[in-house]
């Protein structure tokens, strides 16, 4: 430790560099690559409007990798929700009251299906990878059963008081859903770094035994952290289905892996025991704007699965060398 | 009862698990300030005789008393709150985290909305180095990671830990067992800081020159049972290791 003298800024915080330096460069070749699109409002706007359904649920799911742990279920626990939230909601006539129940109901279901995993890891003691491939079949296969394949029309959610709380429009221009993806971020940022519970997060992530012998409760600090990614996924879920003013019973597929690589661009350890909230908002920036900007710079949608993979693989291999040092 | 001066006092103790008996009957005490050493071979029961002490295990039958008072430990978090820490070489520090972040590691200094005091936890961090450590302010940087830290400093971090919380009886399992020659002195030292604290420790070490150099009195167990105790004053270092040979090949001191 004598030789530790203290280290830049920098170095300090090279992860976060790292992911901003990279946000950067891609905007870079966005805005030579399509000037006229990444120069007006429009795509921002539209980025703002889609980032936060993957985006809320990429900071919550921060804590669950930061533990070592990983959670495949809640795109499933997202489908579920929203099937519950749109059932309570139009069962119960479709009023204000009927959205505040079923936002109740949906975030209980989330938190249940959160506690569910929680459980299972912790006190049966399944691989949370092997428990959430079952617990995403199995709250998948019941919307399945639930919706029977049909879908649910919700326009009737716009006539509510709280539609503009989640999807509105401030000042006419910026979408609702971008501030509640801002607000998620610093109170997860404050959480992980400023909070015991982060601190704790970070403690069992890095060396479980330790954080047994240190008091800390270390089952109670894990189901906690599957029941807030139940939860912001229900969030996720009440967004998007205030957005589209539809429920489909495939609601939620196709955000595993968009929020899963915002987490690892970001720069949170697939090993536990460190991470970065902030990282993670920026990885949901980039990941959020890859689609859009590779077809905009001119290259077909063929590119964009090839360069989700480029962007991964160079970010994850950048972290490990720089954290072999 | 005559407990009153002992801080630690353990009689009768026993423990079964299923039909194995691993501890027949182990009387014990450790003084304040004493460092006191368990000594004994692989199965002798000196690790299950620490995860008694420890709240892991509850004893099959005996009595514990500490500080004069007969306590019944349930849990690791019981026995921590009583002052009896253990610091374990592998499971001391969390590698990736800051050191402020490992001192205060469950213990963490709040504010407002649990909202933790970073800059206390780093300036009594500091102090803690400075003052229990010997480390100079500008050698520190309690920002960085554990796992810059060599074997030696980390156990002396986890044992200024448990100092810094008051610890009464700090528990040491194998604190030098892989590292170097330089490495375990530091550790010896360390653990004589316990000492000069006025705070017992019990030494589990497998390396009897550590074990003699730093100890007070031993406790040999054998099999569950205690083989032999002596105050460092009645045995040489050379008498402990011949009485540890003897008992390996023959099974008895006598």
């Amino acid at each position: 430790m004598a030789q530790a003298v203290k280290r830049s800024w920098f170095y300090e915080h090279r992860v976060n560099v790292s992911i901003v330096t990279i946000l950067v460069l891609l905007y870079a070749i966005f805005l030579i690559g399509n000037p006229d699109v990444f120069t007006s409002y429009n795509i921002y706007r539209s980025f703002m409007a889609t980032m936060p359904y993957f985006g809320i649920m990429a900071l919550s799911a921060t804590l669950v990798v930061t533990l070592g742990e990983i959670d495949l279920s809640f795109p499933s626990v997202l489908g579920l929700s929203s099937w519950v939230f749109a059932t309570v909601f139009v069962e119960t006539g479709a009023t204000n009251g009927s959205f505040l129940l079923a936002f109740v109901a949906c975030l209980a279901v989330g938190a249940l299906a959160g506690l569910g995993n929680g459980l299972l890891v912790t006190k049966i003691g399944i691989p949370s990878i092997v428990a959430t491939i079952g617990t995403m079949f199995l709250w998948r296969g019941m919307v399945n059963i639930l919706a029977e394949g049909r879908g649910i029309p919700l326009v009737d959610l716009r006539e509510t008081v709280f539609h503009p709380i989640f999807v509105g429009r401030l000042f006419g221009e910026i979408p609702a859903q971008f501030i509640w993806l801002i607000a998620a971020a610093v109170f997860f940022g404050a959480l992980y770094r400023r909070h015991w519970f982060g601190s704790h997060v970070l403690y069992v992530g890095d060396n479980e035994s330790s954080a047994r012998m240190m008091g800390i409760n270390v089952d109670r600090v894990k189901i906690i952290c599957f029941v807030q990614l139940g939860v912001c996924a229900a969030l996720a879920g009440v967004i998007l289905a205030n957005e589209v003013t539809y429920f489909w019973s495939t609601q939620g597929e196709g955000f595993l892996l968009t929020t899963l690589a915002a987490v690892f661009v970001g720069g949170t350890s697939v090993f536990g025991g460190r991470g970065t909230v902030f990282g993670t908002l920026i990885g949901v920036f980039i990941i959020g704007s890859l689609e859009a900007g590779i077809v905009a710079i001119g290259l077909t949608g063929f590119y964009v699965q090839f360069i989700y993979g480029l962007m991964i693989t160079v970010s994850v291999t950048v972290y490990a060398v720089m954290m072999r040092r | 009862m005559t407990t009153n001066q002992h801080l630690l006092s353990l009689k009768g103790i026993r423990k079964s698990f299923g039909s194995a008996e691993v501890l027949r009957g182990i009387d014990m005490t450790i003084d304040p300030g004493e460092i006191v050493a368990l000594v004994g071979d692989n199965g002798a029961g000196k690790s299950t005789l620490i995860k008694i002490i420890t709240g892991v295990h509850r004893p099959s039958d005996g009595e514990i008393y500490f500080k004069g008072e007969q306590i019944t430990l349930h849990s690791v978090a019981d026995s921590r709150e009583r002052g009896i820490e253990t610091v374990y070489q592998e499971r001391a520090l969390a590698d990736q985290q800051s050191l402020w972040r490992n001192v205060f590691a469950g213990r963490e200094i709040v504010g407002p909305f649990g909202l933790l005091d970073v800059r206390r936890q780093r300036a009594e961090t500091e102090r803690l180095l400075r003052e229990h450590m010997g480390f100079t302010s500008s050698a520190i940087d309690i920002d960085a990671e554990v796992k810059m830290l060599s074997g030696g400093e980390r156990q002396g971090i986890a044992i200024a830990r448990a100092l810094y919380f008051n610890a009464e009886l700090i528990i040491l399992d194998e604190p030098t067992m892989g590292l170097s020659l330089k490495e375990a002195e530091r550790v010896v030292e360390f653990v004589k800081g316990i000492k000069h604290k006025g705070k017992s420790a019990i030494f589990i070490d497998h390396n009897i020159f550590h074990v003699y150099d730093v100890a007070d009195r031993f406790v040999i167990l054998d099999r569950g049972r205690v083989a032999g105790r002596f105050l460092k004053s009645e045995l040489s270092q050379e008498e402990l290791v011949r009485m540890m040979i003897q008992l390996h090949q023959t099974g008895t001191l006598n």
